[in-house]
């Protein structure tokens, strides 16, 4: 069978975190691959296991309270196995990831040049001057205003969206084959934004990269994305490339999105749609039977499946168990 | 009259240099900044990011200081007073809240979330234990979360989920200003709404008042009722949502509007060169809405509740108005 041959692979990929004896699953299952030269954009409701999903591929979890099991697949090697010293050489070079939560992956000692120019020095062997001159060109890149100046100042002297394109800057450094985008955009103002996911399409054109972004903005995903997979509650509920899941989506979980975004209000009492209920915690997460269940409590139990797979429903779009035929929102007639 | 009057807020943080550390140069963080908040009214605060929207939300609760202008509550001057501990300004204390942009650095990481939450209760209330508790699980389920999180540390959660714990104490102390700095932009679209139902429930129950700072350009547009954009330290542009949204005059203005991502995966090429073609516009006119040290120019009356930053000699008559109104749509 000819199949495009993809970058990077997951396969039942399971992240456990320890509570006391037992471990609960953040990520549970979770399957995908990701191309040269593709965005696949990973969407989910906050704390369904998407940063997880992400650190657990940069394998940057604490094994003592974390068990992970499945495969990562990078270049024939199961990035799992791997030794703590191999994954250095692969993290930043391989695989450059932008955290979500930039404050805490910058170091608050450090100037921005020292932290940039220690990404350059580990992984290729620029003399100082060339990496200056590599600092200052990401730096403009990433739309840093003063950048000579910035260059020279701690993370507490910028603003949110300044160090995030920091990070931005580091995970970019050494033009790695695949990127793990965690939130990058959402510190920053839309026009910034457009210029980093321009930048992004660039890098790509430029070396072929895939990139995973981690984004709870629909307009990102609708801007960018050529693939996308919505999870929830650890696992992957629709999987569909982005104009199909558009145009055309299956899960009541993202029907349930796409129904909550903000739009101008039409009167005082006018309400953003809200799922109903909350994400239980990780403890006292049901693991049989359909998660989403509860959030849709008016739909008989008849209509869920009782442990709903993934189907390709046409090609290349997947949606968790059958339910999407009998979903209808709460008080709208199917 | 606001409760709340800023007038003329600069904040200035010095850039030190040379091999002696000595100041060198000033960023002017925040260059000359008017506000008036009423009471049960909301203000969006966007614009470019590094603009000083941050700066002036922290300079309002006191933790940056004013290098000049003032701060009015109540008609009393409280500039730089904010983190005073004496009495005459414990009401301010407890009456301005923020709800900061960077949820995990704001929270102290060895305090569990039941005592993260419930510290201005304990600080401006006498409640019991009990009633403490029986708050801290409300406001928990206000945002979305469950009771047992009352009992974990803040790395225990999820980026959005301490944003939630950030948004319950704010509230906790029943505040009549919230700063809101960038409040649900951890958050998925359903929580989200479900934080900003939330803000307006309580808002017309207690009529809270907000500064919201957001990117998200939408999610401003819902919840405010006046709007401000900024732009290099200053605003470019200022007045009712429908004034900005729908009659933007400002070039940088335009600029953000048209970068606004669209929902449409369909049109995205087509949404990409009317974004870009709105850069170019910004690029070949930048010297028409900026001085020539590329400071944003003052704001000049343009309309009824809405202000632009114009040079000043040029024409604000609604023939450019209507030359002008074409672009920015949303
Ligand atoms: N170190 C940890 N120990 C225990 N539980 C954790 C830990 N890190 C994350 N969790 C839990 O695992 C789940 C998934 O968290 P994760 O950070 O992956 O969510 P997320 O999808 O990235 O959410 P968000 O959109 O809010 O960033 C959450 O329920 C969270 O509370
Ligand atoms: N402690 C500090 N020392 C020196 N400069 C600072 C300090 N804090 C902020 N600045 C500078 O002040 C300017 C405004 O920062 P601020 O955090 O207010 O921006 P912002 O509009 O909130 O941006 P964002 O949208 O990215 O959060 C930036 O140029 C920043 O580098
Ligand atoms: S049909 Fe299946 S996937 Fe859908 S809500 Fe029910 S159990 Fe969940
Ligand atoms: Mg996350
Ligand atoms: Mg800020």
């Amino acid at each position: 069978m000819a199949v495009e041959r993809s970058l990077l692979e997951v396969n039942n990929l399971q992240v456990g975190f320890r509570f006391g004896e037992v471990y609960h699953n953040a990520v549970d299952g979770v399957s995908l691959t990701l191309k040269n030269n593709e965005i696949l954009a990973i969407v989910g409701e906050s704390g369904c296991g998407k940063s997880t999903l992400a650190t657990s591929i940069m394998g940057l979890h604490d094994p003592k309270n974390t068990k992970i099991s499945g495969e990562v697949l990078y270049k024939d090697l199961n990035l799992l196995d791997l030794n703590e010293k191999l994954y250095n050489r692969i993290r930043g070079n391989d695989i450059g990831m932008i955290f979500q939560d930039p404050l805490g992956s910058l170091n608050p000692l450090m100037t921005i040049f020292n932290q940039i120019s220690e990404a350059l020095e580990y992984h290729s062997d620029m003399n100082e001057e060339q990496r200056k001159a590599r600092v200052l060109e990401l730096l403009n890149q990433v739309g840093i205003p003063r950048p000579e100046q910035i260059m020279k100042a701690y993370p507490h002297e910028l603003s949110g969206g300044m160090r995030q394109r920091v990070v931005i800057a580091i995970a970019l450094a050494n033009k790695p084959p695949i990127i793990i985008a965690d939130e990058p955009t959402t510190a920053l103002d839309v026009t910034i934004q457009a210029q980093i996911l321009d930048l992004m399409n660039d890098i790509q054109d430029e070396t072929g990269s895939g990139i995973i972004l981690i984004t709870h903005d629909l307009g990102v995903v609708a801007e960018t994305a050529d693939r996308v997979a919505v999870m929830y509650a650890g696992q992957i509920v629709e999987e569909a490339p982005v104009e199909e899941l558009f145009a055309n989506p299956l899960h009541p979980y993202t029907r349930s999105l796409l129904n909550s975004i903000p739009h101008e209000l039409e009167s005082d009492d006018d309400e953003l749609h809200v799922i109903h209920g909350t994400v239980p915690s990780l403890q006292k997460l049901p693991r049989k039977g359909c998660r989403f269940a509860p959030r849709i409590p008016w739909i008989a139990d008849e209509a869920h499946e009782e442990d709903p797979v993934l189907h390709e429903v046409s090609p290349n779009h997947k949606v968790r168990c059958t339910c999407w035929k009998h979903f209808h929102f709460e008080g709208e007639e199917k | 009259m606001g409760f709340i009057e800023v007038k003329d807020l600069k904040v200035h943080y010095p850039i030190r240099g040379g091999v002696l550390n000595t100041i060198q140069d000033h960023v002017r963080a925040v260059d000359g900044v008017n506000l008036t908040i009423e009471s049960g009214k909301t203000y969006g605060l966007v614009g470019e990011s590094g603009s000083g929207k941050t700066t002036i939300g922290k300079t309002i609760i006191g933790l940056e200081k004013a290098t000049s202008g003032q701060i009015f509550y109540e008609g009393q001057n409280v500039t730089n007073k904010a983190r005073s501990r004496k009495e005459k300004y414990a009401a301010y204390n407890k009456d301005v809240q923020m709800i900061f942009q960077d949820a995990t650095s704001s929270m102290n990481p060895k305090k569990r979330i039941l005592d993260v939450i419930a510290e201005p209760m304990r600080n401006y209330f006498s409640y019991t234990p009990d009633e403490i508790k029986r708050k801290v699980v409300d406001l928990l389920e206000i945002v979305g979360m469950n009771e047992e999180a009352m009992y974990k540390y803040p790395h225990e959660f999820s980026g959005g989920q301490r944003q939630r714990i950030g948004v319950a104490r704010a509230v906790a102390s029943d505040p009549k200003l919230i700063i809101a700095d960038e409040p649900t932009s951890a958050l998925d679209l359903s929580v989200q709404a479900q934080v900003l139902n939330f803000m307006r429930r309580i808002q017309k129950e207690f009529g809270l008042s907000y500064l919201f700072i957001s990117h998200d350009l939408g999610v401003v547009q819902h919840m405010s009722d006046d709007i401000a954009i900024m732009h290099k330290g200053r605003f470019v542009e200022q007045g009712s949502r429908k004034a900005v949204y729908n009659n933007p005059q400002h070039i940088y203005t335009k600029r953000l509007l048209s970068a606004i991502p669209d929902m449409d995966p369909t049109t995205r090429h087509a949404h990409k060169i009317e974004r870009q073609r709105v850069e170019a516009e910004y690029d070949a006119q930048e010297t028409d809405y900026y001085d020539t040290d590329g400071r944003v120019y003052d704001l000049q009356n343009f309309g009824e509740n809405h202000l632009v930053a114009l040079k000043p000699e040029a024409p604000n008559a609604s023939l450019q108005n209507e030359k002008l109104n074409t672009g920015g749509e949303r």
